[in-house]
């Protein structure tokens, strides 16, 4: 047991770290320059991170959970404003099942945002969301329909673009009644523990960007908690402010420990261990970053309520991170179900 | 990354799990019975005549050179098991390994490891807590050893330690942080009264008074130099504040196991709070356990203790207090009719967490200044 970097992985973070936040969104006007956001989605494309759960040749991905986690923590940590665990994660889907994955595809998921969409017939029955989509032009997103034991890929349409609470990632909204087409050349059915696998990289991806937005907006409250003074001092320096900052940095340390746990899992253990790591680090990292995000707001003082002050933009993505895949709540809902057995009141 | 365990790491848990299977003294859980710490110096015994304790310490004291991580595999397995905790000490062992002379460290570790001997912490004092520095028991040169008198206070296990690890005051004239020593205090002599103290809880066998009043102690038992006692002490509770250290994983692990069986046993019994808290406090000591692993790992590449050991601390008094709040929700109206009930006293003794060691408010302020580095007042 070694749970540090190797030396790629050191290498990969740092990478990542340096090259998102030069990129990313440093202000809130920042979010409206299109020309930087266009430079930061060329270098993440330019560094082929959208590809890291391509077919390795061998059926599995170019690399592993770990490296997908690194770059997804760097991109919570800056905010980066452009589609990266979205694609990914259809990518990964799509390799499982044996096809090419199409460019700049997403994944549509159930109207609570915790489930692939599985659809039934020529049309979406029920409204589904394409989560983490490219902002700006129209694009695909999967949707499973069951066969057998196992399940299709379909895929529709994307369009109409609607902002979320997320300021930096696109969630649209596909209607019921949208077509559902086929996509060809699909070598296998995805099976059930296909499916659990592939949430485990949901929740780890999502659990590394929130471990990442906790890092992000912790440096920049503590740099303001230095700098702000009241009483002719530093806010910093009153120890009801050093307790709050403190407690903050405590649970992203935790969170960062339980995240680690199914990146490195869900190419390594077996679906339903793996599934049960990446409950427990979302379960965690979503409390955390909920109240890591709202000190922030709340050192931040009044300006820190105002729109023009970034740290609300890490709030509302730490709102959708927590809710995709599922959140604190429904983790907690789903351990006690495996781990205390279904009982009367759970579903 | 790898969480997998190296062949010699399966190797070993395997071996452990095996002999732990034939070897469960099935103690009442820690800290909530007398029982538990009468019998808890067998344990020690056990557990390092099998070759399972002190596994990161050198194999010349008695222990075994292996890399820290077989901690968490210990702590894995003997909660697996439902055994009880290995004994916490690594943090007087450190305290030795760190400052000791070759002559202190060879006098007094193997012992101290191998549980022939048992110590105390003498550091608090009635007047003397957070603010540590501030101590007042002073150890008084006298031919050719020192005379001490003071009063310790919190010193846990005091009436049935062989040794006392004593911060003590050797120079009054110069500043409070300056003028403290180390030593390693015989217990059985004259000069010494001890006083019990009966905790939250009830159990009285844990914590202990000692007043000193002309005890004795050689100039060969001090450990480190003269006015190295802060820096010492430093070590000591750097160590005292790492899960890794004291082997707490296994309680928590151990404590909510317990409560899931209950809630198992007769899911009608129970609502949806308290089987979510018990949700809770599994994923609150699952995090702890993945954390304990990075901390371990992370002094393969001689990762010191520093300000860290805070974090650390709050993290594990967060999930103590989950599980203790989760023991008592389990525990109902039972928890509350019966002053014997185990869940009472596990949520009773749980509120001890955010004190000993250093209290949550100093470990913040830690955080807050040197890792942080927020300016002070």
């Amino acid at each position: 047991m070694d749970v540090r970097d190797t030396p790629e992985q050191a290498e990969l973070r740092r990478t990542a770290r340096q090259l998102v936040r030069e990129l990313g969104p440093r202000t809130v006007a920042d979010l409206d320059d299109a020309k930087r956001a266009r430079r930061l989605a060329e270098a993440v494309r330019g560094a082929g991170w959208l590809e890291l759960r391509h077919d390795g040749g061998d059926g599995g991905p170019l690399a592993g959970g770990v490296e997908a986690s690194i770059i997804a923590e760097a991109q919570g940590e800056a905010v980066a404003d452009l589609s990266f665990a979205g694609p990914v994660l259809a990518a990964d889907l799509a390799r499982r099942a044996g096809v090419a994955p199409i460019d700049g595809a997403v994944a549509a998921f159930s109207p609570d945002l915790v489930d692939v969409a599985v659809g039934s017939g020529a049309a979406t029955a029920t409204p589904i969301h394409a989560v983490d989509c490219d902002a700006q032009g129209a694009s695909t997103a999967y949707v499973l329909l069951a066969e057998g034991d196992g399940y299709r890929l379909a895929r529709a349409q994307v369009d109409g673009a609607r902002s979320g609470a997320d300021l930096t990632r696109a969630v649209r909204t596909i209607p019921a009644g949208a077509p559902l087409l086929p996509v060809p050349g699909q070598s296998r059915l995805l099976t059930r523990a296909d499916l659990d696998s592939w949430t485990t990289l949901g929740l780890a991806l999502t659990s590394a960007d929130l471990v990442g937005l906790m890092r992000g907006v912790l440096e920049l409250t503590v740099a303001y908690a230095r700098e702000r003074r009241q009483y002719g001092v530093p806010i910093g320096s009153f120890q009801a402010v050093q307790h709050l900052l403190a407690e903050a940095h405590c649970l992203m340390e935790g969170a960062f420990s339980a995240a680690l746990y199914p990146a490195w899992a869900v190419d390594e253990l077996g679906p339903d261990e793996a599934r049960s790591a990446g409950r427990v680090a979302k379960a965690y990292c979503a409390r955390a970053a909920r109240t890591v995000c709202e000190t922030a707001v709340q050192v931040h003082g009044g300006m820190g309520n105002t729109w023009d002050c970034i740290v609300h933009v890490y709030l509302r993505r730490a709102l959708l991170s927590s809710r995709w895949f599922g959140d604190d709540a429904e983790h907690l809902r789903q351990l006690q179900r495996t781990r205390l057995g279904a009982t009367h009141g759970l579903s | 990354m790898d969480f997998r365990d190296s062949p010699a790491e399966a190797e070993f848990r395997a071996r452990l799990r095996a002999w732990l299977a034939e070897n469960n003294p099935g103690l009442p859980v820690s800290s909530t019975d007398d029982e538990y710490w009468a019998r808890q110096a067998e344990w020690h015994t056990a557990l390092y005549d099998a070759g399972f304790f002190g596994l990161s310490w050198p194999s010349r004291f008695g222990g075994h050179d292996l890399p820290p991580v077989f901690d968490v595999i210990l702590d894995e397995e003997i909660a697996a098991a439902g055994a009880p905790p290995r004994p916490s000490l690594g943090y007087l062992v450190q305290g030795i390994a760190t400052h000791g002379s070759d002559a202190v460290q060879e006098r007094f570790l193997p012992g101290l490891i191998s549980g022939r001997d048992r110590w105390c912490q003498g550091f608090s004092e009635p007047d003397a807590g957070s603010d540590l520095a501030s101590l007042r028991t002073t150890a008084t040169p006298d031919g050719d050893g020192y005379v001490i008198h003071g009063h310790k206070i919190w010193t846990s296990y005091s009436d049935v330690a062989d040794w006392c690890f004593l911060l003590a005051r050797t120079d009054p004239t110069v500043p409070k942080h300056r003028g403290l020593s180390a030593f390693a205090v015989p217990m059985r002599q004259p000069g010494i009264e001890q006083r019990p103290l009966r905790m939250i809880n009830g159990i009285t066998t844990e914590f202990g008074q000692v007043l000193f009043d002309g005890a004795r102690v050689a100039a060969g038992n001090m450990i480190g130099e003269p006015g190295e006692g802060w820096r010492i002490a430093m070590t000591i509770v750097g160590h005292e504040r790492e899960p890794g250290e004291i082997g707490y994983v296994a309680r928590y692990t151990k404590a909510v196991r317990e409560l899931e069986e209950a809630l198992r046993a007769d899911p009608e019994a129970f609502q949806n709070d308290q089987r979510e808290g018990v949700a809770w406090a599994y994923v609150q000591a699952e995090m702890l356990r993945l954390h304990v692993c990075r901390r371990l790992s992370e002094r393969l590449d001689g990762q010191g203790h520093g300000p860290g050991g805070s974090i650390d601390k709050l993290l594990m008094t967060w999930v103590e207090q989950s599980v203790g709040s989760a023991a008592l929700a389990v525990g109902g109206s039972r928890a509350v009719t019966d002053a014997d009930d185990v869940a009472l006293k596990i949520y009773l003794y749980s509120r001890a967490q955010s004190v000993m060691g250093g209290t949550s408010q100093i470990q913040k302020n830690i955080v807050a200044t040197r890792i942080l580095g927020l300016p002070t007042a």
